[in-house]
């Protein structure tokens, strides 16, 4: 049997997650996107570049590719998505740290890019989104020219 | 159920991430379920290889571990926004007597590990049916 079941509600935490999702219905970067269970803004999200795309990585478990939604507009890039919560007769739980609901995440790109060349792979979890720049936000190598 | 804190894959709290053999560790976020024959145990563990997962239970002690390479060469990398880190995923639970263990099982999808860990026969429960007179 699993001890000490009891001790993982406490009254705090309640009120923790209630103003947590007070304050998140006021972000603008996530609109206010959130899962249930989850404080703060899902997924995380990390970034990077080179001298011809922007990548955009996010870890989002239990989300099948079907559940998944992108896209990349000018400078925005919205992923949104949904992950199940397992239900069913009998199925009690016991803890509960792994969000489920709809979420929606929009990120600012620092550059354009372009969006018909965008290309995004799930594997294990991970998705990682390779967005080719706009021409003019690309890295040009400038020569001089001698007189 | 006695679990250790969670411990946030989040950049701010990266200085509470534990440096095991040079490796970044995290707690994998989870779900705990119960139905009459097993307990469910649901875990994130988002960028692990399959073949790397360790489960292991001994003396009441379930211990997961699952190792998750990095994706990127950290260093070369022109990073402009960063708000999670890589790196294995490691947690233990200690489980009272009630486990079968001997028919534990697991399987990994879409980055989520999910372990059965189905009740021993004594632990079911059982209908005790009251005799009239």
């Amino acid at each position: 049997m699993f001890r000490n079941r009891m001790s993982t509600w406490s009254p705090f935490d309640e009120l923790h997650r209630e103003i947590n999702q007070i304050l998140e219905s006021f972000n603008p970067v996530t609109n206010g996107g959130r899962m249930a269970g989850w404080l703060g803004t899902f997924p995380a999200v990390n970034i990077w570049e080179d001298g011809d795309a922007l990548y955009a990585e996010a870890e989002i478990p239990g989300v099948r590719s079907e559940d998944l939604e992108m896209y990349a507009v000018g400078n925005e890039l919205t992923i949104k998505g949904q992950r199940t919560a397992r239900q069913g007769e009998n199925l009690t739980y016991h803890r509960q740290e792994r969000g489920a609901g709809e979420f929606t995440r929009i990120v600012t790109l620092p550059v354009e890019v372009d969006a018909e060349k965008v290309e995004a792979n799930l594997c294990n979890g991970v998705l990682t989104i390779t967005m080719p720049k706009a021409a003019a936000a690309r890295a040009r190598k400038i020569t001089v020219k001698k007189a | 159920m006695v679990t250790q804190m969670v411990r946030s894959k989040r950049e701010g709290d990266l200085a509470r991430v534990e440096h095991a053999r040079d490796r970044r560790t995290y707690l994998p976020n989870v779900d705990i379920l119960e139905t009459p024959e097993e307990f469910l145990i649901l875990a994130d563990m988002p960028g692990v290889k399959p073949d790397s997962i360790e489960i292991e239970y001994e003396q009441g002690v379930l211990t997961i571990h699952g190792q998750a390479d990095p994706r990127q060469d950290e260093a070369a990398t022109n990073y402009l926004l960063r708000e999670y880190g890589v790196g294995d995923f490691h947690r233990s639970f200690t489980i009272g007597q009630g486990i079968d263990d001997a028919k534990i099982e697991a399987h990994y999808s879409d980055g989520v590990m999910e372990l059965h860990l189905p009740k021993a026969e004594k632990a079911k429960p059982r209908r005790i049916t009251v005799k009239g007179d």
